[in-house]
């Protein structure tokens, strides 16, 4: 790789603006984990199937293991550690409540797709949960306590509680 | 992956001399979701990465006089968003919707997909059966492509090296229709089909069928809209038009699904899309699908 190929590039990570110098080849994932240390997004399959990569861009959920370092350049990057900033979150306490994961390795990925199925449908069924949640693998626990976890949650911001 | 350069153009005209400089070893990046993954592969390797998405041009979904046009940087997400997609193109929405997971759709474009030209393209049933054409530019002017004469080969399009699909242009209904899309998968959120159908009907009973992933590429079965054309699908008309499907398509057995399972499903999967499509046509108002 020549150095001239290399790419500055500026974006919004967590709140607070970055620049990073990243060649043209490099992962976003890649770049979030190894030069700004951020670790919560995982390399699983490595071809955007199984989720564990997932992070926020301009606020949808995106699959960062296939995409470009460079294709970041000028948006807005949430990972989980910025969803958290303020303590963890409705979402991951009823994950919680319902033992919804084991080793966790999927679980930035479930949390994230259900803040924006949750944002975009405040009120999915069954049927919309899964479609929204499919495509992030879970090899421990099944999808059972997710599913109804993510019901529960449902029915909690119905009736109000707060966040 | 290999070494490539990056480049990101900030009008179509940029692109178009961008692309013409570098014809046959670049690439064009949208969502990138295939692109990328089949770099890593090495299945490509071009010098240069040309990014689409500083140009507007390409944004945005409008209905004009005749057509829907669908911009070649609308995702997949935009179209099941769009009211317009939905009201008036129910097989493309229904295919939208399968498309991998929403991490892929909210990037992965409907362009991109037919470009990239897989035989399992969930997007090419959808368009086939509307008679779509492709827009692509160059340096030297702008060209329609019927999607008919688009695909040439498993990951091969009529597309030439130095040019840039910019929209893709649906037809609009005047007369009362129904669609359907069938996909055969094994599991939801990122499958590829195994078996994909569309079927258009219009009230006058003429069908529009169209296959993907039992072929070389997406392919329209004229045989089989012919024998079903002119009035409901009855029990003679219907297995008649399943027989034609069978002898036009050419499933292979691969690690998603054995030949001969392919094709009893695209039987099976005909009769359900038609019988779906006409039920629709039937409760749909003229012009619209919903």
């Amino acid at each position: 790789m020549k150095a001239d190929r290399k790419k500055e590039i500026t974006f919004t990570l967590n709140g607070n603006e970055v620049s990073v110098l990243v060649s043209p080849d490099e992962k976003l994932l890649d770049v979030l984990r190894d030069t700004l240390g951020m670790t919560s997004p995982k390399y699983g399959c490595g071809k955007g199937e199984c989720g564990a990569c997932t992070v926020l861009m301009n606020g949808k959920t995106v699959r960062s293991c296939i995409m470009l370092a460079v294709q970041a350049d000028q948006c807005e990057i949430v990972t989980l550690e910025g969803f958290q900033k303020n303590g963890i979150t409705d979402i991951q306490e009823t994950f919680l409540k319902h033992n919804a994961f084991q080793c966790g390795f999927c679980a930035p990925g479930f949390i994230l797709s259900t803040d924006e199925l949750l944002r975009e449908n405040p009120e999915p069924d069954e049927e919309e949960i899964r479609d929204a949640l499919a495509g992030n693998l879970c090899r421990c626990t099944g999808y059972k306590n997710i599913i109804e976890a993510v019901e529960e949650m449902v029915e909690n911001r119905k009736k109000g509680a707060k966040r | 992956m290999t070494n490539f350069d990056y480049l990101k153009p900030v009008s179509l005209k940029e692109a178009c001399v961008l692309r013409a400089e570098h014809a046959g070893v670049s690439q064009l990046l949208l969502g990138g979701t295939d692109l990328i993954v089949e770099m890593d592969q090495g299945l490509l390797s071009p010098d240069f990465l040309i990014d689409l998405r500083e140009i507007g041009d390409l944004r945005g979904i409008r209905v004009e006089k005749d057509d829907i046009v669908i911009g070649a940087a609308v995702t997949f997400t935009e179209l099941i968003k769009s009211k317009t997609i939905t009201d008036q193109c129910q097989a493309l929405i229904e295919a939208s919707k399968l498309v991998a997971s929403v991490g892929v759709r909210n990037v992965a474009t409907l362009a991109g997909n037919i470009c990239h030209a897989v035989p399992s393209a969930e997007g090419a049933a959808p368009l086939l059966v509307r008679d779509a054409e492709l827009t692509a530019v160059s340096t030297k002017g702008e060209r329609r492509i019927s999607i008919h004469d688009f695909f040439t080969g498993p990951r091969k399009t009529a597309l030439k090296a130095e040019e840039i699909v910019t929209a893709i242009h649906i037809p609009r209904n005047s007369l009362k229709s129904g669609e359907n899309y069938q996909k055969l998968g094994r599991y939801r959120g990122e499958d590829l089909a195994q078996v994909g159908v569309a079927v258009a009907v219009d009230e006058k009973y003429r069908y529009k069928i169209a296959y993907a992933a039992v072929g070389p590429v997406p392919l329209r079965i004229t045989k089989a809209e012919e024998i079903l054309q002119g009035g409901p699908p009855g029990e003679k008309s219907l297995p008649a038009a399943v027989e034609a499907v069978k002898k036009a398509v050419s499933p292979i057995t691969d690690i998603r699904a054995s030949k001969e399972y392919r094709l009893y499903m695209c039987g099976i999967m005909l009769e359900k899309a038609v019988n779906t499509a006409v039920q629709r046509m039937k409760g749909n108002k003229a012009g619209g699908q919903a």
